[in-house]
């Protein structure tokens, strides 16, 4: 039960990284291997406004978002549209944005760690006892958790009450198609991007209230990042949550039973599962 | 002209004859230098061989292959467990037929859908094994690393190195002849028409991913004994498979000679990196993957090629000028 509790409680902030994700490249079509440094960069702005301005981490998270946004909509404008435009197929774009996010990905970190230094961070916040069940966990995880699901069903409302959010998932579905019923798909795309970036950001910020960061641990984010939006099925929101919850179930069941060392393996028997049983994902649909 | 053996033809032959000779120039080279110089063409050297296998699968493919670590990993671990009781030529093949292996499960799972899928599974690939070694040798041997100490001296490691990038040559070259270059070069123009035709593409690129895998995994095996004390972190570094892709794509991976002029200047920057600015490594990385895509998406050699093409059509403007490459016939 406590180990069940604990993977789920970790699994919210892993849910907010992979919906970052899986909007940039289920809508945006940009898979964005450099999505780990922006977690790792809200991880050490929460941590600045924390340790210099005594600021909250979740009420940080009304600075990191907005912060992220316009970043990442800039990295869009100035580094990725040029790609978009210049590919003649989808395959040609693929190829062109993971090599561009990698070196996105080694700039950022190379950044950030000449700024921060390699060494491990972390601070104090909220880490008193809270009971759930009987067995003790940390407040600050809990904190996080429920701001992750607050945070996660704003943009459920978001993507299926508003207009725009019905935008977005006809670009998902059919950019070519969303084109002909009037919706500016480059604009939809940018916002995503942009929006994906700080959800990823937010996630950032609320893992680091309870797990110690470092500047080059962002590959490892990433990485699991990918392996949820896959098992969810691209683009797909609910898929993610729910790929979400197993990865952090798995994850603290192999952590808690065999070695903390073999969390990676743990993923990747997942994702062999996921590649071998069901590629497009749980809930996604097979495309020919 | 007189009749050669095998269908070579005489354009090859000349070709064989040229890089004999490179090769020959090559191999005298330790007698002139033992110290800086040769260790840094081991370094050339190395990824040479490292850049060329990497382009044998993934140039006809596309597919971005980050596997490269988890293979030299597997050489080398290969080499460093068996090194006090096994001869050494005999743990570079089992360093060969574990990375070919691994290749092939790798392939197995992933080669049949999209390049993403392989892109993000290699991404992983050298962290997974570094994990489940470090996991093993810790709850088995109870040691976190393995001491190697051979008789080998820079200079042998250089020329194994050399003969190993002559043999992927000479492989690359056989493949080309194959069928299974024909296919691969079917597969790389257009995968459904390969499909139409009767290819059985997923077991062709797995084939050509082992090979590719077989050849990483001994230039690993080989570099075991510079190590001397061989640990997880150090044998399945990350960092090998990022600069085997950023120095392969700078030379570009149309020809398999390609990469090796990526290689060259490549090498002297990371040389000049790591002496003068060692922390900056990241930012340097990220810099020459940009670079790469924005400016030289077809690599130095793709530039160089299109400049020809120009230069040739403008000296000569008769049809086959246009043509990139006569087309071979034959019987």
């Amino acid at each position: 039960m406590q180990i069940i509790v604990t993977g789920i409680l970790l699994s919210g902030t892993y849910a907010l990284i992979a919906l970052g994700l899986t909007l940039q490249y289920g809508v945006a079509r940009i898979m964005n291997l450099a999505n780990g440094e922006t977690l790792v960069a809200g991880c050490f702005i929460a941590f600045w406004l924390f340790a210099s301005f005594a600021i909250n981490p979740i009420l940080g998270l009304f600075i990191i978002a907005p912060l992220a946004f316009a970043f990442n909509w800039g990295i869009y404008q100035v580094a990725l549209k040029p790609l978009v435009d210049r590919a003649k197929n989808r395959g040609q774009l693929e190829v062109d944005s993971i090599l561009a996010t990698f070196g996105l990905m080694f700039l950022l970190q190379g950044l950030m760690i000449s700024g921060f230094g390699g060494e491990y961070h972390s601070y104090q916040f909220l880490s008193e006892r809270f009971e759930i069940f009987g067995s003790a966990y940390g407040l600050n995880r809990v904190v996080a958790f429920i701001a992750a699901v607050v945070i996660a069903a704003v943009l459920y409302y978001f993507l299926y009450r508003t207009r725009l959010g019905t935008a977005v998932r006809a670009v998902a579905v059919d950019p070519n198609s969303a084109n002909l019923v009037a919706i500016d798909v480059a604009k939809v795309a940018a916002v995503t991007f942009a929006l994906g970036g700080a959800l990823t950001a937010c996630g950032g910020a609320l893992l680091s209230t309870f797990y110690t960061f470092n500047a080059s641990m962002g590959v490892t984010f990433t990485m699991k990042a990918l392996i949820i939006v896959i098992m969810g099925g691209v683009g797909d929101v609910r898929g993610a949550v729910v790929a979400a919850l197993i990865l952090g179930i798995a994850e603290t069941l192999v952590a808690t039973y065999i070695d903390p060392g073999l969390t990676i393996a743990a993923t990747y028997t997942l994702f062999i599962i996921i590649l071998l049983v069901r590629p497009q994902g749980i809930f996604g649909r097979r495309t020919t | 002209m007189s009749e050669l053996p095998f269908g070579i033809t005489q354009k090859e032959l000349r070709i064989g004859i040229g890089i004999a000779v490179a090769a020959g120039i090559a191999a005298l080279l330790p007698l002139f230098d033992q110290g800086y110089y040769l260790s840094l063409s081991v370094n050339l050297m190395l990824y040479a061989a490292l850049c060329t296998a990497w382009t044998l699968f993934s140039g006809p493919t596309h597919y971005v292959s980050l596997a490269s670590a988890a293979f030299f990993g597997l050489g080398t671990y290969a080499v460093a467990l068996g090194v006090e009781s096994i001869p050494f030529p005999i743990l570079v093949a089992f360093g060969a037929v574990a990375a070919a292996i691994l290749a092939g499960l790798v392939g197995a799972a992933t080669l049949r859908l999209s390049g993403v899928y392989f892109v993000i599974f290699t991404l992983g690939l050298a962290e997974l094994v570094r994990q489940v070694v470090t996991w093993a040798q810790a709850k088995f041997t109870g040691k976190t690393g393995l001491y190697v100490f051979t008789d080998f001296r820079e200079m042998h490691i250089f020329w194994m190195l050399l003969a190993l990038t002559i043999a992927i040559f000479i492989t690359g070259w056989l493949i080309n002849r194959s069928r299974l270059g024909f296919a691969m070069q079917i597969i790389g123009n257009d995968e459904t028409v390969a499909r139409h035709v009767g290819i059985d593409t997923a077991r062709s690129k797995i084939l050509l991913f082992m090979i590719s895998g077989a050849f990483i995994g001994i230039a690993g095996a080989i570099c075991a004994p510079r190590y001397a004390y061989i640990q997880p972190p150090s044998a399945f570094n990350p960092q090998i498979s990022f600069l085997v892709v950023i120095m392969a794509l700078l030379g570009g991976t149309k020809r398999l000679w390609g990469p090796l002029v990526g290689v060259v200047p490549f090498i002297f920057v990371m040389d000049f990196v790591a002496a003068r600015l060692p922390n900056q490594m990241p930012i340097v990385m990220g810099i020459a993957f940009l670079a790469i895509v924005y400016f030289v998406p077809n690599g130095v050699t793709g530039v160089l090629e299109k400049a020809l093409a120009k230069w040739k059509a403008r000296n000569a403007p008769a049809p086959q000028a246009v043509a990139d490459k006569p087309a071979e016939v034959r019987p």
